[in-house]
């Protein structure tokens, strides 16, 4: 048995399975003094195609034929592409197209595949060859000269003595990639605060609520008990820049619940118009939209990490990683009973993000 | 193992002239290749079907790159909106960017397009999964000791970057899955402290999602990451050759030798053709299974979204991760937001890829070994790390099968709340629970090739003795067999010893605990002095 040792270095050599190279310490490694030897290579046994000369020929048949089908395939894909054309507005037509050039290929290439793979393991020669290993790290010798090329050139540039050069161009190289990093400023728009951009949507007193696509305004006596409307700014569709971008933040969804149901924060009051709350869309979690409504529970579930808010208590967290409630969207009636927004949200929607507090 | 008759003839041909030596010459006098034929030509390659694993994985990247060339001369990476105007009856007319507009096209108009996206879709699947089936293999047979450690670390940069690959080229086509997987990256952006808001600001081009992204996306997908990826395989494949290919343990095999078949002409046409086979099923996956079918989903637009959304399958083990965690992980403080309920899973996450990048300067740092290992491991023989692995696999399948919590809920008619607390479990103590199974199973299989080297296998003949007393005969192994069952390293717990100053350091403390650790439970391998008594029992 070996002795342990902190380094590993009085160690004797290791067992038969380690490499026999001299002094690489072998850490707590244990050796088997009475070890097995090992038995040295089985005799090699014949395949059914070295004795048989009918399998050897049928094997051969075998590869050639695979090879004869794979250039078939090939023939069949090129036919494909010309008797499966694509007609347009037919999606059968690109069915019959992705299916027969996709299987003539297969063929082509598991044919060549397995014939050529069936060829090595049946027919060619196979008795097993040996490599020696040696040493990864190189010879003595080569380790000395390119220890002392190094110092050669430490010497010959006097990298070492004139500290002064070394210096200033270790600080040089340092300095040289920093405009790189300033240019990428430029990835954003310059002169935009991405913080206050968040903090704003395209909601401001007045903006009558519409429907998502359409954008048609909604009347308060549209919205039925128990529904839900998935709701955006009117004027959103028509906006010639940054529809997706405002859509990203404005978007709201509709709900009307029995005004009994509805557990209204004192602060809120007057938020809502005859039990009909009109909430962000937008998981306070990392932002993707929040779908799903469940008409009996009045919980919103988000289908991406499955937090879910209450929408009768203000549409607080439940369950789920989210943290925040969805922030709500202050509502009334104007003179000719279409919801209007009395204000933008008061708080940013959306995922949270550093400068927010 | 070339007969050095047929080398002679080889030559005598060149000699004798005819176009391929004309040719051959020709070359090698402008590129000296009949060096690297001498030295490659027959260089000795270990056979075992574990080692296609990083073929598959080879093979399925030359398809990417195959199949996304094809891709680049059809897709236009803009997010510019247009009016579709292809074929594709539903959604004509319908207002989208021009990314997903040639996506459709490629899909619909132009013939084979739709099968070279599918060739790519999921090559790109099998290409990931290839990485990490065959960085398993690595792992629980020990390849990555030394000299290979080296080379571990660039197989798992590798693996990320194949990651970043996939959802890099999944994004391009800009439809509603894929937008909601930006919207996912941008939040979780967001919720870094400090930096985030400005990351996320830049990366977008703006406020989320802007008309830069796509663009972006795709200069990383086709010029930045291939190049980085082709670099890191050249290196890769290169150290293969330095270190030559392990072997696992067998007669005539040793730490100083390779024994298998050369590169020609066996390994040229075992592995040439497996290239083919692999293309093949790919292409065969790519006409009979639809896959990505962003014509269903339809354009990005922020406000809808589908239930049972799915990343593709590599990426489920962050967004698992996101799901995991338990509300209320937010909170508002000197002003600014701190939101741990991303920071746990992106610091988590962290920390194990880290683990794992660093485990072979753990593992030699606590056996202490410097000798260079050719020959595998096989898993049992070594208990606590195979353990180590099973804990791993199994926090990383929870993270996994969270990233499908709604599906499973939704298909097994369970709560939400229930799939959730018991992925929390899972993951939290799941790894404990794999790591002493797994433990306990390599230890038990060594114990019995204990048993079986000293007493033989079961061999199924049941003999009635003269007293009435049935045994089972048990046959002898031969020596060849027996070699793979007692041919392993076995390691034994550091003892503590003051160093020259008469200290023990707490560094030594920590490796002797993991050493202690590792090695307390061990089996040893059979010797000859016991073998022998054992014969003298039975004979």
């Amino acid at each position: 048995m070996a002795k342990d040792d902190n380094s590993g270095k009085d160690l004797a050599a290791a067992d038969s399975s380690g490499v026999g190279q001299e002094g690489a310490p072998a850490g707590t490694v244990v050796v088997v003094r009475d070890a097995v030897a090992n038995p040295g290579f089985p005799p090699h046994r014949p395949r059914v195609t070295d004795v048989q000369p009918s399998a050897e020929r049928r094997a051969e048949r075998t590869v050639y034929t695979l090879f004869y089908l794979s250039i078939v395939g090939s023939v069949f894909a090129i036919a494909a592409y010309m008797a499966f054309p694509i007609i347009p507005e037919d999606p059968g037509s690109v069915r019959t197209n992705n299916l027969f050039i996709g299987l003539g290929l297969s063929l082509a290439l598991m044919a060549i595949g397995i014939g050529a793979v069936h060829w090595g393991k049946a027919l060619m020669y196979d008795h097993e060859g040996i490599d020696e290993r040696h040493p990864v790290r190189g010879s003595e010798d080569t380790r000395a000269r390119a220890v002392e090329i190094f110092q050669e050139a430490g010497e010959e540039s006097g990298i070492g003595r004139r500290t002064l050069i070394r210096n200033s161009l270790i600080g040089a190289l340092i300095a040289f990639p920093l405009p790189a990093v300033v240019l990428f400023r430029g990835l954003g728009p310059q002169d935009d605060n991405p913080a206050a951009l968040l903090s704003h949507t395209m909601w401001k007193k007045g903006t009558r609520l519409a429907l998502d696509p359409t954008g048609t305004p909604i009347k308060a006596s549209d919205i039925t008990l128990g529904s839900a409307f998935h709701v955006i700014p009117e004027g959103l569709q028509d906006l010639e820049h940054g529809k997706l971008e405002e859509k990203a933040k404005a978007a709201v969804l509709l709900m009307r619940l029995k005004p009994e149901d509805l557990n209204e924060l004192p602060e809120r009051a007057g938020w809502s118009y005859d039990g009909i709350v009109a909430y962000s869309k937008i998981c306070t979690h990392v932002g993707c939209p929040v779908a799903l409504y469940e008409q009996q529970t009045h919980h919103l579930l988000c289908p991406c990490h499955q937090s879910q808010f209450d929408v009768s208590n203000h549409c607080e967290v439940i369950f789920g990683p989210a943290k925040r409630p969805l922030p709500q969207l202050p509502i009334a009636v104007d003179s000719e009973g279409y919801l209007i927004a009395q204000s933008d949200f008061t708080e940013p929607v959306g995922p949270s993000f550093w400068e927010r507090n | 193992m070339s007969t050095s008759t047929t080398t002679t003839d080889l030559v005598e041909t060149k000699k004798s002239g005819g176009l391929t030596a004309a040719a051959s010459n020709y070359i090698d006098e402008r590129t000296s290749i009949s060096t690297a034929v001498k030295e490659l030509g027959r260089k000795i390659f270990p056979d075992h079907w574990s080692f296609l694993l990083g073929e598959v994985a080879l093979y399925s990247f030359v398809i990417i790159l195959l199949s996304g060339s094809f891709l680049t001369f059809f897709f236009s990476a803009a997010m510019t909106p247009v009016e579709y105007d292809g074929s594709f009856v539903p959604l004509k007319g319908v207002e989208m960017s021009a990314a997903m507009s040639s996506s459709l096209d490629i899909s619909f108009d132009i013939r084979g397009g739709l099968l070279m996206r599918q060739v790519h879709h999921w090559a790109a699947l099998l290409f990931v999964a290839a990485i990490g089936l065959h960085m398993l293999r690595i792992y629980f047979t020990g390849a990555f000791r030394k000299p290979r450690e080296l080379n571990w670390v660039i197989g798992f940069i590798l693996f990320i970057l194949a990651m970043a690959e996939g959802f890099t080229g999944y994004s391009l086509p800009d439809d509603l899955l894929s937008g909601n997987g930006l919207r996912i990256i941008d939040g979780m952006v967001k919720g870094i402290p400090l930096v985030g808001t400005w990351i996320s600001y830049l990366l977008f081009g703006g406020e989320f999602p802007g008309e830069a992204i796509v663009g972006r996306l795709y200069s990383l997908h086709i010029l930045l990451l291939p190049a980085i990826i082709v670099a890191l395989i050249a290196m890769h494949l290169l150290f293969v050759v330095v270190h030559k290919h392990t072997q696992y343990p067998g007669a005539g095999r040793t730490n100083q030798n390779v024994v298998g078949y050369p590169v020609l002409p066996v390994y040229a046409a075992k592995a040439g053709g497996f290239f083919f086979i692999v293309f093949g099923v790919v292409m065969l996956m790519a006409s009979l299974f639809t896959i990505n079918p962003i014509w269903n989903y339809g354009p990005y637009d922020p406000s809808p979204v589908s239930a049972g959304t799915q990343p593709d399958w590599y990426i489920g083990f962050a967004d698992g991760a996101l799901r995991l965690i338990p509300p209320g992980l937010e909170f508002v403080w000197l002003d600014h937001t701190f939101s741990f309920n991303i920071l746990i899973p992106l610091v988590a996450l962290g920390l194990f890829i880290l683990v794992v990048l660093i485990y072979p300067f753990i593992e030699a740092w606590v056996t202490g070994d410097k000798r260079e290992h050719h020959i595998l491991d096989r898993p049992r023989n070594a208990p606590t790390r195979t353990a180590i692995g099973a804990a791993g696999v199994t926090f990383y399948a929870a993270l996994w099968a969270t990233a499908s919590s709604d599906i499973i809920a939704t298909h097994f008619k369970v709560t939400m709340e229930g799939v959730i607390h018991t992925m929390q479990f899972l993951t939290l103590v799941g790894p404990f629970i794999a790591f002493f199974i797994a433990k306990r199973v390599c230890l038990a299989l060594q114990k019995k090739d204990r048993e079986i080297v000293l007493h033989g296998y079961e061999s199924g003949r049941i003999v009635r003795l003269p007293g009435g007393e049935y045994i089972e005969v048990h046959q002898p192994i031969d020596e060849y067999e027996r070699w793979k069952l007692v041919s392993y390293s076995d390691y034994k717990p550091l003892m503590l010893r003051p160093n020259a100053q008469g200290k023990i350091t707490t560094g030594q403390k920590l490796r002797a605990g993991m050493s202690r650790w590792f090695f307390e439970d061990r089996i040893e391998p059979v010797g000859t002095t016991e073998l022998e008594r054992s014969h003298g029992d039975h004979h």
